[in-house]
Protein backbone atom coordinates (compact mmCIF):
# COMPACT_ATOMS: atom_id res chain seq x y z
CA UNK A 1 0.00 0.00 0.00
CA UNK A 2 1.77 2.89 -1.06
CA UNK A 3 -0.74 6.20 -0.21
CA UNK A 4 1.35 9.51 -1.26
CA UNK A 5 3.39 11.87 0.67
CA UNK A 6 1.73 15.48 0.96
CA UNK A 7 3.80 18.20 0.25
CA UNK A 8 3.57 19.11 4.29
CA UNK A 9 4.76 15.61 5.38
CA UNK A 10 8.21 16.01 2.89
CA UNK A 11 9.07 19.59 4.06
CA UNK A 12 8.71 17.96 7.74
CA UNK A 13 11.62 15.19 6.26
CA UNK A 14 13.75 18.04 5.05
CA UNK A 15 13.47 20.61 8.11
CA UNK A 16 14.20 17.10 10.49
CA UNK A 17 17.43 16.55 8.41
CA UNK A 18 18.48 19.52 8.68
CA UNK A 19 18.50 20.25 11.98
CA UNK A 20 20.00 16.89 13.02
CA UNK A 21 22.95 18.14 10.82
CA UNK A 22 22.80 21.29 13.10
CA UNK A 23 22.66 19.14 16.10
CA UNK A 24 25.63 17.33 15.04
CA UNK A 25 27.76 20.05 14.33
CA UNK A 26 26.60 21.62 17.82
CA UNK A 27 27.18 18.20 19.22
CA UNK A 28 30.97 17.82 17.31
CA UNK A 29 31.78 21.30 17.57
CA UNK A 30 33.61 22.34 20.47
CA UNK A 31 35.31 18.45 20.83
CA UNK A 32 36.72 19.36 17.49
CA UNK A 33 37.72 22.95 18.45
CA UNK A 34 39.17 20.99 21.55
CA UNK A 35 41.63 18.93 19.46
CA UNK A 36 42.57 21.52 16.67
CA UNK A 37 43.36 24.42 19.30
CA UNK A 38 45.89 21.46 21.31
CA UNK A 39 47.75 21.39 18.17
CA UNK A 40 47.73 24.69 17.26
CA UNK A 41 50.50 27.49 18.58
CA UNK A 42 49.42 29.18 21.70
CA UNK A 43 49.44 32.49 20.02
CA UNK A 44 46.97 31.87 17.16
CA UNK A 45 44.76 29.96 19.80
CA UNK A 46 45.05 32.82 22.87
CA UNK A 47 44.32 35.52 20.17
CA UNK A 48 41.15 33.60 18.34
CA UNK A 49 42.63 32.83 15.20
CA UNK A 50 41.71 29.29 15.20
CA UNK A 51 37.94 28.91 15.22
CA UNK A 52 37.80 25.31 13.91
CA UNK A 53 41.51 23.68 11.99
CA UNK A 54 44.48 23.75 13.53
CA UNK A 55 46.68 26.96 12.52
CA UNK A 56 50.55 27.17 13.12
CA UNK A 57 50.75 22.87 13.65
CA UNK A 58 53.13 22.22 17.10
CA UNK A 59 52.97 19.40 19.12
CA UNK A 60 54.78 21.92 21.87
CA UNK A 61 51.78 21.43 24.27
CA UNK A 62 51.80 17.72 24.37
CA UNK A 63 55.34 17.86 24.24
CA UNK A 64 55.56 19.55 27.66
CA UNK A 65 52.86 17.03 29.20
CA UNK A 66 54.71 14.00 28.38
CA UNK A 67 57.83 15.56 30.41
CA UNK A 68 55.54 16.02 33.22
CA UNK A 69 55.89 13.83 35.86
CA UNK A 70 52.80 14.67 37.71
CA UNK A 71 51.05 14.35 34.59
CA UNK A 72 51.94 10.97 34.40
CA UNK A 73 51.12 10.27 38.29
CA UNK A 74 47.96 11.23 38.17
CA UNK A 75 46.85 8.71 34.73
CA UNK A 76 48.49 5.81 36.95
CA UNK A 77 46.13 6.58 39.63
CA UNK A 78 43.58 7.35 38.08
CA UNK A 79 43.97 4.24 35.89
CA UNK A 80 44.63 1.83 39.50
CA UNK A 81 41.18 3.34 41.22
CA UNK A 82 39.38 2.50 37.95
CA UNK A 83 40.50 -0.87 37.78
CA UNK A 84 40.11 -1.40 41.78
CA UNK A 85 36.99 -0.28 41.74
CA UNK A 86 35.43 -2.09 38.72
CA UNK A 87 36.94 -5.40 39.81
CA UNK A 88 35.37 -4.99 43.25
CA UNK A 89 32.25 -3.72 42.07
CA UNK A 90 31.54 -6.12 40.39
CA UNK A 91 32.78 -8.55 42.68
CA UNK A 92 30.55 -7.42 45.80
CA UNK A 93 27.62 -6.33 43.65
CA UNK A 94 27.29 -9.97 41.91
CA UNK A 95 27.80 -11.51 45.67
CA UNK A 96 25.29 -10.18 47.12
CA UNK A 97 22.39 -10.19 43.93
CA UNK A 98 22.55 -13.62 43.48
CA UNK A 99 20.99 -14.31 46.29
CA UNK A 100 18.88 -11.84 45.95
CA UNK A 101 17.75 -13.39 42.95
CA UNK A 102 16.28 -16.25 45.27
CA UNK A 103 12.95 -15.83 45.66
CA UNK A 104 12.61 -18.19 48.20
CA UNK A 105 15.31 -17.06 50.48
CA UNK A 106 14.04 -15.81 53.86
CA UNK A 107 15.00 -12.17 54.79
CA UNK A 108 15.25 -11.27 51.35
CA UNK A 109 12.93 -8.81 51.08
CA UNK A 110 13.91 -6.67 54.04
CA UNK A 111 17.71 -6.44 52.32
CA UNK A 112 16.37 -5.07 49.20
CA UNK A 113 14.15 -2.36 51.25
CA UNK A 114 17.42 -1.76 52.83
CA UNK A 115 19.13 -0.80 49.75
CA UNK A 116 16.01 0.61 47.91
CA UNK A 117 15.59 3.26 51.02
CA UNK A 118 19.15 4.51 50.13
CA UNK A 119 17.97 6.14 46.96
CA UNK A 120 15.35 7.87 48.70
CA UNK A 121 17.58 9.26 51.52
CA UNK A 122 21.04 9.51 53.12
CA UNK A 123 22.98 10.71 55.60
CA UNK A 124 24.87 13.43 53.22
CA UNK A 125 28.04 14.90 52.47
CA UNK A 126 29.00 15.64 55.77
CA UNK A 127 28.76 12.81 57.68
CA UNK A 128 30.01 10.36 55.22
CA UNK A 129 32.76 12.31 54.90
CA UNK A 130 33.10 12.13 58.71
CA UNK A 131 32.53 8.04 58.39
CA UNK A 132 35.65 7.62 56.29
CA UNK A 133 37.81 10.02 58.21
CA UNK A 134 36.94 8.06 61.41
CA UNK A 135 37.85 4.60 59.81
CA UNK A 136 41.21 6.42 58.45
CA UNK A 137 40.48 6.21 55.48
CA UNK A 138 41.65 10.09 54.43
CA UNK A 139 44.32 9.93 52.14
CA UNK A 140 44.38 6.12 50.34
CA UNK A 141 42.87 4.32 47.88
CA UNK A 142 40.07 3.23 49.97
CA UNK A 143 38.69 6.77 50.44
CA UNK A 144 38.12 6.46 46.43
CA UNK A 145 36.55 2.72 46.10
CA UNK A 146 34.90 2.02 48.88
CA UNK A 147 32.08 5.01 49.68
CA UNK A 148 31.07 4.33 45.82
CA UNK A 149 31.45 0.59 46.35
CA UNK A 150 27.84 -0.68 45.57
CA UNK A 151 24.98 1.09 43.27
CA UNK A 152 21.68 0.42 43.81
CA UNK A 153 20.60 0.31 40.35
CA UNK A 154 23.38 -1.98 39.52
CA UNK A 155 22.15 -3.95 42.55
CA UNK A 156 18.80 -4.18 41.07
CA UNK A 157 19.82 -4.59 37.26
CA UNK A 158 22.22 -7.68 37.86
CA UNK A 159 19.34 -9.18 40.53
CA UNK A 160 16.91 -8.86 37.81
CA UNK A 161 19.06 -10.39 35.05
CA UNK A 162 20.19 -13.60 37.84
CA UNK A 163 16.23 -14.22 38.22
CA UNK A 164 16.17 -14.29 34.50
CA UNK A 165 18.81 -17.40 34.20
CA UNK A 166 17.22 -20.74 34.06
CA UNK A 167 17.06 -22.40 37.92
CA UNK A 168 17.85 -26.18 36.21
CA UNK A 169 21.39 -25.16 35.50
CA UNK A 170 22.65 -23.93 39.11
CA UNK A 171 20.27 -27.24 40.42
CA UNK A 172 22.44 -29.53 38.21
CA UNK A 173 25.34 -27.63 40.11
CA UNK A 174 24.49 -28.51 43.50
CA UNK A 175 23.57 -31.71 43.07
CA UNK A 176 27.34 -32.49 41.20
CA UNK A 177 28.32 -30.97 45.01
CA UNK A 178 28.79 -27.02 44.08
CA UNK A 179 28.40 -24.52 47.12
CA UNK A 180 26.69 -21.55 46.70
CA UNK A 181 30.04 -19.98 45.54
CA UNK A 182 30.98 -22.33 43.33
CA UNK A 183 27.78 -22.08 41.51
CA UNK A 184 28.00 -18.01 41.38
CA UNK A 185 31.40 -18.41 39.97
CA UNK A 186 31.39 -21.15 37.59
CA UNK A 187 27.43 -21.22 36.38
CA UNK A 188 26.09 -18.40 37.10
CA UNK A 189 28.69 -15.54 35.99
CA UNK A 190 29.89 -17.22 32.85
CA UNK A 191 26.09 -17.24 31.76
CA UNK A 192 25.97 -13.15 32.89
CA UNK A 193 28.61 -11.78 30.48
CA UNK A 194 26.64 -8.96 29.13
CA UNK A 195 25.22 -7.61 32.23
CA UNK A 196 28.54 -8.09 33.97
CA UNK A 197 30.25 -5.79 30.77
CA UNK A 198 28.14 -2.92 31.42
CA UNK A 199 27.99 -2.54 34.60
CA UNK A 200 31.68 -3.11 34.52
CA UNK A 201 31.73 -0.18 31.76
CA UNK A 202 29.60 2.09 33.69
CA UNK A 203 31.51 1.68 36.79
CA UNK A 204 35.07 2.42 34.93
CA UNK A 205 33.81 5.59 33.20
CA UNK A 206 32.41 6.81 36.73
CA UNK A 207 35.46 6.43 38.25
CA UNK A 208 37.26 7.89 35.40
CA UNK A 209 35.30 10.83 35.08
CA UNK A 210 34.39 11.51 39.16
CA UNK A 211 36.09 14.30 41.09
CA UNK A 212 34.72 14.84 44.25
CA UNK A 213 35.81 12.27 46.14
CA UNK A 214 39.07 12.66 45.27
CA UNK A 215 38.41 16.82 46.12
CA UNK A 216 37.28 16.01 49.71
CA UNK A 217 39.31 12.51 50.47
CA UNK A 218 42.82 13.43 49.23
CA UNK A 219 45.70 15.88 50.26
CA UNK A 220 48.23 13.94 49.32
CA UNK A 221 49.38 15.80 45.82
CA UNK A 222 50.74 12.31 44.53
CA UNK A 223 47.16 10.43 44.99
CA UNK A 224 45.66 13.14 43.36
CA UNK A 225 43.58 11.45 40.04
CA UNK A 226 43.82 12.91 36.19
CA UNK A 227 40.73 14.68 36.62
CA UNK A 228 41.75 16.74 40.20
CA UNK A 229 44.95 17.82 37.97
CA UNK A 230 42.46 18.95 34.99
CA UNK A 231 40.35 20.35 37.37
CA UNK A 232 43.47 22.51 38.99
CA UNK A 233 44.82 23.48 35.13
CA UNK A 234 41.81 24.27 33.93
CA UNK A 235 39.79 25.69 36.29
CA UNK A 236 41.30 26.63 39.33
CA UNK A 237 44.32 28.28 36.24
CA UNK A 238 47.20 26.56 38.30
CA UNK A 239 49.98 26.23 35.99
CA UNK A 240 51.57 22.41 35.21
CA UNK A 241 53.68 22.21 38.52
CA UNK A 242 57.32 22.65 37.90
CA UNK A 243 56.90 24.75 34.64
CA UNK A 244 57.62 28.18 34.59
CA UNK A 245 57.04 28.55 30.99
CA UNK A 246 54.32 30.53 30.21
CA UNK A 247 53.94 30.03 26.58
CA UNK A 248 52.05 27.24 25.74
CA UNK A 249 49.31 28.27 28.74
CA UNK A 250 46.06 28.26 26.54
CA UNK A 251 47.17 24.84 24.47
CA UNK A 252 48.22 23.23 27.46
CA UNK A 253 44.52 23.20 28.82
CA UNK A 254 43.50 21.48 25.50
CA UNK A 255 45.97 19.13 25.12
CA UNK A 256 45.14 18.20 29.24
CA UNK A 257 41.70 17.62 28.24
CA UNK A 258 42.23 15.62 24.98
CA UNK A 259 44.78 13.19 27.17
CA UNK A 260 42.26 12.75 29.88
CA UNK A 261 39.56 11.91 27.42
CA UNK A 262 41.15 9.77 25.34
CA UNK A 263 40.96 6.49 26.25
CA UNK A 264 37.21 7.10 26.64
CA UNK A 265 36.36 8.33 23.25
CA UNK A 266 38.72 5.53 21.64
CA UNK A 267 36.69 2.65 23.16
CA UNK A 268 33.78 4.72 22.31
CA UNK A 269 32.33 3.07 19.39
CA UNK A 270 32.94 -0.62 20.45
CA UNK A 271 31.07 0.04 24.20
CA UNK A 272 28.37 2.11 22.82
CA UNK A 273 26.18 -0.91 21.96
CA UNK A 274 26.48 -2.22 25.93
CA UNK A 275 26.12 1.10 27.12
CA UNK A 276 22.83 1.55 25.10
CA UNK A 277 21.51 -1.91 26.21
CA UNK A 278 22.85 -0.77 30.11
CA UNK A 279 20.53 2.68 30.34
CA UNK A 280 17.35 0.23 29.13
CA UNK A 281 17.22 -2.46 31.75
CA UNK A 282 18.18 0.24 33.72
CA UNK A 283 16.44 2.70 33.93
CA UNK A 284 13.35 1.15 32.80
CA UNK A 285 12.61 -1.12 35.84
CA UNK A 286 13.80 0.55 38.55
CA UNK B 1 8.85 -13.70 68.75
CA UNK B 2 10.42 -16.52 71.15
CA UNK B 3 9.47 -19.39 68.53
CA UNK B 4 10.63 -17.30 65.32
CA UNK B 5 13.63 -16.39 66.69
CA UNK B 6 13.86 -20.28 67.62
CA UNK B 7 13.19 -20.88 63.97
CA UNK B 8 15.65 -18.75 62.40
CA UNK B 9 18.90 -20.28 63.56
CA UNK B 10 18.30 -22.95 61.60
CA UNK B 11 17.02 -21.05 58.39
CA UNK B 12 20.39 -18.76 58.48
CA UNK B 13 22.87 -22.49 58.98
CA UNK B 14 21.19 -23.72 55.95
CA UNK B 15 21.70 -21.00 53.90
CA UNK B 16 24.67 -19.57 55.46
CA UNK B 17 26.55 -19.95 52.00
CA UNK B 18 24.00 -17.64 50.41
CA UNK B 19 23.93 -15.20 53.48
CA UNK B 20 27.83 -15.49 53.81
CA UNK B 21 28.09 -14.07 50.03
CA UNK B 22 25.86 -11.16 50.75
CA UNK B 23 27.83 -10.06 53.75
CA UNK B 24 30.21 -7.93 52.24
CA UNK B 25 27.27 -5.93 50.22
CA UNK B 26 25.39 -5.44 53.66
CA UNK B 27 28.43 -4.08 55.16
CA UNK B 28 29.09 -2.22 52.54
CA UNK B 29 25.25 -0.68 53.23
CA UNK B 30 25.86 -0.75 57.36
CA UNK B 31 29.14 1.27 57.13
CA UNK B 32 28.55 4.02 53.87
CA UNK B 33 25.18 4.52 54.19
CA UNK B 34 23.78 3.49 57.26
CA UNK B 35 26.14 4.94 59.84
CA UNK B 36 25.98 8.55 58.02
CA UNK B 37 22.71 8.60 58.63
CA UNK B 38 22.60 8.08 62.27
CA UNK B 39 25.54 10.46 61.97
CA UNK B 40 22.74 13.13 61.44
CA UNK B 41 22.55 13.13 65.24
CA UNK B 42 25.38 15.62 65.07
CA UNK B 43 23.17 18.31 63.24
CA UNK B 44 21.40 18.48 66.40
CA UNK B 45 24.78 18.84 68.43
CA UNK B 46 27.66 21.10 68.77
CA UNK B 47 29.46 18.16 67.16
CA UNK B 48 33.58 17.64 68.04
CA UNK B 49 35.60 15.23 66.66
CA UNK B 50 37.51 14.62 69.64
CA UNK B 51 34.12 14.19 72.20
CA UNK B 52 32.31 12.07 69.13
CA UNK B 53 28.56 11.69 68.86
CA UNK B 54 28.20 10.39 72.10
CA UNK B 55 29.77 13.13 73.81
CA UNK B 56 28.99 16.09 72.17
CA UNK B 57 26.28 18.64 73.96
CA UNK B 58 22.54 18.20 72.27
CA UNK B 59 21.26 21.52 71.46
CA UNK B 60 18.30 20.94 69.49
CA UNK B 61 17.64 23.16 65.97
CA UNK B 62 20.25 25.67 67.45
CA UNK B 63 21.43 25.58 63.57
CA UNK B 64 18.31 25.12 62.03
CA UNK B 65 17.08 28.62 63.25
CA UNK B 66 20.95 29.78 62.91
CA UNK B 67 20.40 28.79 58.96
CA UNK B 68 17.41 30.75 58.56
CA UNK B 69 17.63 33.58 61.06
CA UNK B 70 21.22 34.52 61.07
CA UNK B 71 23.15 33.35 57.49
CA UNK B 72 22.51 36.45 55.41
CA UNK B 73 22.67 34.19 52.74
CA UNK B 74 20.28 31.52 53.46
CA UNK B 75 17.32 32.75 51.27
CA UNK B 76 19.54 33.43 48.54
CA UNK B 77 20.82 29.92 48.77
CA UNK B 78 17.40 28.26 48.80
CA UNK B 79 16.44 30.63 46.17
CA UNK B 80 19.39 29.76 43.95
CA UNK B 81 18.54 25.99 44.48
CA UNK B 82 15.12 26.05 43.63
CA UNK B 83 15.68 28.41 40.53
CA UNK B 84 18.25 26.38 39.09
CA UNK B 85 16.25 23.39 39.40
CA UNK B 86 13.21 24.60 38.39
CA UNK B 87 14.44 25.98 34.94
CA UNK B 88 16.48 22.71 34.59
CA UNK B 89 13.26 20.71 34.72
CA UNK B 90 11.39 22.98 32.28
CA UNK B 91 13.85 23.51 30.01
CA UNK B 92 16.17 20.05 30.04
CA UNK B 93 13.32 17.86 31.13
CA UNK B 94 11.53 18.17 28.40
CA UNK B 95 14.52 18.41 25.52
CA UNK B 96 14.78 14.47 24.79
CA UNK B 97 11.58 13.49 24.63
CA UNK B 98 10.96 16.57 21.70
CA UNK B 99 14.38 14.93 20.21
CA UNK B 100 13.09 11.58 20.93
CA UNK B 101 10.37 11.98 18.57
CA UNK B 102 12.75 13.79 15.71
CA UNK B 103 15.11 10.71 16.04
CA UNK B 104 12.34 8.83 15.58
CA UNK B 105 10.44 10.90 12.19
CA UNK B 106 14.16 10.25 10.38
CA UNK B 107 13.73 7.64 7.60
CA UNK B 108 17.08 7.15 6.69
CA UNK B 109 18.28 4.49 9.14
CA UNK B 110 22.26 5.26 8.96
CA UNK B 111 21.67 8.79 9.29
CA UNK B 112 19.65 7.82 12.11
CA UNK B 113 22.17 5.31 13.71
CA UNK B 114 24.77 8.16 13.47
CA UNK B 115 23.15 11.37 14.53
CA UNK B 116 22.25 9.27 17.75
CA UNK B 117 25.95 8.11 18.18
CA UNK B 118 26.87 11.26 17.58
CA UNK B 119 24.46 12.77 20.20
CA UNK B 120 25.23 10.54 23.01
CA UNK B 121 28.88 11.31 22.82
CA UNK B 122 28.87 14.45 25.19
CA UNK B 123 27.64 12.29 28.14
CA UNK B 124 30.31 10.63 28.38
CA UNK B 125 32.31 13.39 28.96
CA UNK B 126 33.31 14.18 32.52
CA UNK B 127 32.07 16.90 34.54
CA UNK B 128 35.57 18.73 35.09
CA UNK B 129 36.36 18.42 31.32
CA UNK B 130 32.61 20.38 30.78
CA UNK B 131 33.50 23.01 33.20
CA UNK B 132 36.79 23.31 32.09
CA UNK B 133 35.54 23.72 28.01
CA UNK B 134 33.27 26.56 29.37
CA UNK B 135 35.74 28.30 31.18
CA UNK B 136 38.14 28.15 28.24
CA UNK B 137 35.41 29.05 25.99
CA UNK B 138 33.83 31.70 27.31
CA UNK B 139 37.17 33.21 28.69
CA UNK B 140 36.80 37.05 28.17
CA UNK B 141 40.27 37.74 26.63
CA UNK B 142 40.95 34.22 24.94
CA UNK B 143 38.12 32.31 24.72
CA UNK B 144 36.52 31.38 21.38
CA UNK B 145 32.88 32.28 22.06
CA UNK B 146 34.03 36.03 22.25
CA UNK B 147 36.12 35.80 19.32
CA UNK B 148 33.82 34.52 17.54
CA UNK B 149 30.88 37.47 18.79
CA UNK B 150 33.08 40.01 18.23
CA UNK B 151 33.93 38.82 14.71
CA UNK B 152 30.42 38.20 13.44
CA UNK B 153 28.81 41.21 15.18
CA UNK B 154 31.69 43.32 16.28
CA UNK B 155 30.38 42.46 20.34
CA UNK B 156 32.66 43.84 22.89
CA UNK B 157 34.09 40.75 24.81
CA UNK B 158 30.97 39.36 27.24
CA UNK B 159 32.30 38.27 31.18
CA UNK B 160 30.02 35.23 30.36
CA UNK B 161 31.15 33.84 34.27
CA UNK B 162 31.56 36.90 35.99
CA UNK B 163 28.26 38.52 35.43
CA UNK B 164 25.16 36.59 37.90
CA UNK B 165 22.94 37.23 34.55
CA UNK B 166 24.48 34.23 32.72
CA UNK B 167 24.71 31.52 34.85
CA UNK B 168 21.54 30.12 34.82
CA UNK B 169 21.61 30.09 31.25
CA UNK B 170 25.34 28.41 31.24
CA UNK B 171 23.93 25.83 33.21
CA UNK B 172 21.04 24.45 32.27
CA UNK B 173 22.17 24.91 28.33
CA UNK B 174 25.46 22.67 29.28
CA UNK B 175 23.19 20.60 31.27
CA UNK B 176 20.93 19.95 27.75
CA UNK B 177 23.62 19.57 25.23
CA UNK B 178 25.44 17.36 27.72
CA UNK B 179 22.43 15.06 28.24
CA UNK B 180 19.77 15.53 25.43
CA UNK B 181 21.05 12.29 23.33
CA UNK B 182 21.97 10.23 25.91
CA UNK B 183 18.57 11.16 27.56
CA UNK B 184 16.05 9.74 24.45
CA UNK B 185 17.37 6.22 25.06
CA UNK B 186 14.76 5.44 27.23
CA UNK B 187 11.77 7.10 25.32
CA UNK B 188 12.89 5.46 22.02
CA UNK B 189 12.94 2.61 23.64
CA UNK B 190 9.31 3.03 24.58
CA UNK B 191 8.29 4.34 21.25
CA UNK B 192 9.92 0.95 20.19
CA UNK B 193 7.19 -0.86 22.21
CA UNK B 194 4.03 0.83 20.47
CA UNK B 195 2.26 -1.63 18.40
CA UNK B 196 2.79 -0.54 15.14
CA UNK B 197 -0.51 -1.89 13.84
CA UNK B 198 -2.02 1.47 15.72
CA UNK B 199 0.24 3.48 13.20
CA UNK B 200 -0.95 1.80 10.66
CA UNK B 201 -4.57 2.07 11.72
CA UNK B 202 -4.50 6.10 11.78
CA UNK B 203 -3.01 5.98 8.35
CA UNK B 204 -6.00 4.15 7.39
CA UNK B 205 -8.14 6.91 9.03
CA UNK B 206 -6.47 9.55 7.74
CA UNK B 207 -4.45 10.77 10.27
CA UNK B 208 -1.26 13.10 9.57
CA UNK B 209 2.09 12.40 10.54
CA UNK B 210 1.18 15.11 13.29
CA UNK B 211 -1.49 13.86 14.62
CA UNK B 212 0.05 10.22 14.59
CA UNK B 213 2.96 11.67 16.74
CA UNK B 214 0.65 13.46 18.86
CA UNK B 215 -2.20 10.68 19.56
CA UNK B 216 -0.27 7.41 19.25
CA UNK B 217 3.75 8.32 19.97
CA UNK B 218 3.48 10.82 23.08
CA UNK B 219 1.07 8.99 24.65
CA UNK B 220 3.19 6.07 24.15
CA UNK B 221 5.80 7.59 25.77
CA UNK B 222 4.07 8.89 29.08
CA UNK B 223 5.01 6.49 31.43
CA UNK B 224 8.73 6.51 30.51
CA UNK B 225 8.05 10.60 31.11
CA UNK B 226 6.04 9.78 34.94
CA UNK B 227 8.71 7.40 36.09
CA UNK B 228 11.24 9.75 34.96
CA UNK B 229 9.79 12.68 36.20
CA UNK B 230 9.50 11.40 39.77
CA UNK B 231 12.99 10.17 40.02
CA UNK B 232 13.98 13.94 38.36
CA UNK B 233 11.97 15.00 41.56
CA UNK B 234 13.72 12.59 43.71
CA UNK B 235 17.09 14.90 42.63
CA UNK B 236 15.18 17.85 43.21
CA UNK B 237 17.18 19.62 45.87
CA UNK B 238 21.34 18.03 44.97
CA UNK B 239 21.14 18.15 40.94
CA UNK B 240 24.27 19.24 39.71
CA UNK B 241 26.17 20.57 42.38
CA UNK B 242 29.05 19.20 41.51
CA UNK B 243 29.52 21.17 38.32
CA UNK B 244 28.28 24.36 39.93
CA UNK B 245 31.27 23.70 42.29
CA UNK B 246 33.53 23.96 39.45
CA UNK B 247 31.78 26.55 37.25
CA UNK B 248 31.27 29.12 39.93
CA UNK B 249 33.49 32.28 41.20
CA UNK B 250 32.94 35.23 43.97
CA UNK B 251 31.51 37.28 40.85
CA UNK B 252 28.59 34.68 40.33
CA UNK B 253 27.60 33.79 44.19
CA UNK B 254 24.42 35.94 43.47
CA UNK B 255 23.27 33.24 41.17
CA UNK B 256 24.95 30.36 41.42
CA UNK B 257 25.48 29.52 45.46
CA UNK B 258 23.31 27.04 45.88
CA UNK B 259 22.14 24.62 49.29
CA UNK B 260 25.05 21.55 48.51
CA UNK B 261 28.15 24.47 47.64
CA UNK B 262 27.74 26.24 50.40
CA UNK B 263 27.30 22.70 52.65
CA UNK B 264 30.82 21.80 50.98
CA UNK B 265 32.36 25.64 52.31
CA UNK B 266 31.06 24.93 55.39
CA UNK B 267 31.71 21.56 56.00
CA UNK B 268 34.21 20.35 54.55
CA UNK B 269 36.35 23.60 54.02
CA UNK B 270 35.83 25.05 57.09
CA UNK B 271 34.85 22.12 59.38
CA UNK B 272 31.80 23.40 60.70
CA UNK B 273 30.34 19.81 60.87
CA UNK B 274 27.17 19.87 62.87
CA UNK B 275 26.38 23.45 61.02
CA UNK B 276 27.03 21.80 57.89
CA UNK B 277 24.80 18.64 58.20
CA UNK B 278 21.93 20.48 59.54
CA UNK B 279 21.49 22.36 56.63
CA UNK B 280 22.30 19.24 54.15
CA UNK B 281 20.01 17.84 56.43
CA UNK B 282 17.32 20.57 55.91
CA UNK B 283 17.68 19.75 51.84
CA UNK B 284 17.21 16.12 51.95
CA UNK B 285 14.09 16.09 53.91
CA UNK B 286 12.36 18.36 51.24
CA UNK B 287 13.71 16.26 48.47
CA UNK B 288 12.32 13.44 49.86
CA UNK B 289 9.12 14.85 50.88
CA UNK B 290 8.98 15.89 47.38
CA UNK B 291 9.57 12.74 45.72
CA UNK B 292 7.12 10.74 48.00
CA UNK B 293 4.66 13.27 47.88
CA UNK B 294 5.25 13.35 43.42
CA UNK B 295 4.85 9.30 43.46
CA UNK B 296 1.83 9.60 45.48
CA UNK B 297 -0.01 12.19 43.17
CA UNK B 298 1.53 10.47 40.43
CA UNK B 299 0.12 6.88 41.40
CA UNK B 300 -3.33 8.33 42.28
CA UNK B 301 -4.20 9.75 38.25
CA UNK B 302 -2.29 7.26 36.60
CA UNK B 303 -1.62 3.74 37.94
CA UNK B 304 1.94 4.45 37.33
CA UNK B 305 4.53 4.78 39.86
CA UNK B 306 7.76 4.19 41.28
CA UNK B 307 6.78 2.11 44.62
Amino acid sequence: MKIKESFGSRLFDAANILFMLLLMAVMVYPMLYVISASVSSNALVASGAVLLWPKGLTTAAYDQLVGNRDVWISYWNTIRYTAVQVALTLLVTAAMAYPLSKKWLPGRRPILLMAAFTLLFGGGMIPTFLVVQKLGLLDSIWAIVLPSLVSTWYLFIMRTFFEALPEELEDAATIDGCNPLQVLLRVVLPLSMPVMATIGLFTAVNQWNSFFDALIYLNDRSLYPLQIMLRNILIAGETVQGEGDLTHLETLKYAMIVIATLPILCVYPFIQKYFVQGAMIGGVKG
Amino acid sequence: MLTSGRRLLPVLRKHRALYLLMLPGILYYIIFKYVPMYGIIIAFQDYSVGKGILGSKFVGFKHFVEFFYVTPDAWKLIRNTVLLNVYDLLFHFPAPILLAILFHEIRITWFKRLVQSISYMPHFLSTVVIAGILVTFLSPSTGVVNHALERLFGLEPIMFLGEPGWFRTIYVGSEIWQKIGWGTILYLAAISGIDPTLYEAAKMDGASRFQQVRHITLVGMVPVMIVLFVLTLGHFMEIGFQKILLLYNSMNYETSDVINTFVYRRGILDADFSFATAVGLFQSVIGLILVVTANRIVRKHSGTSLW
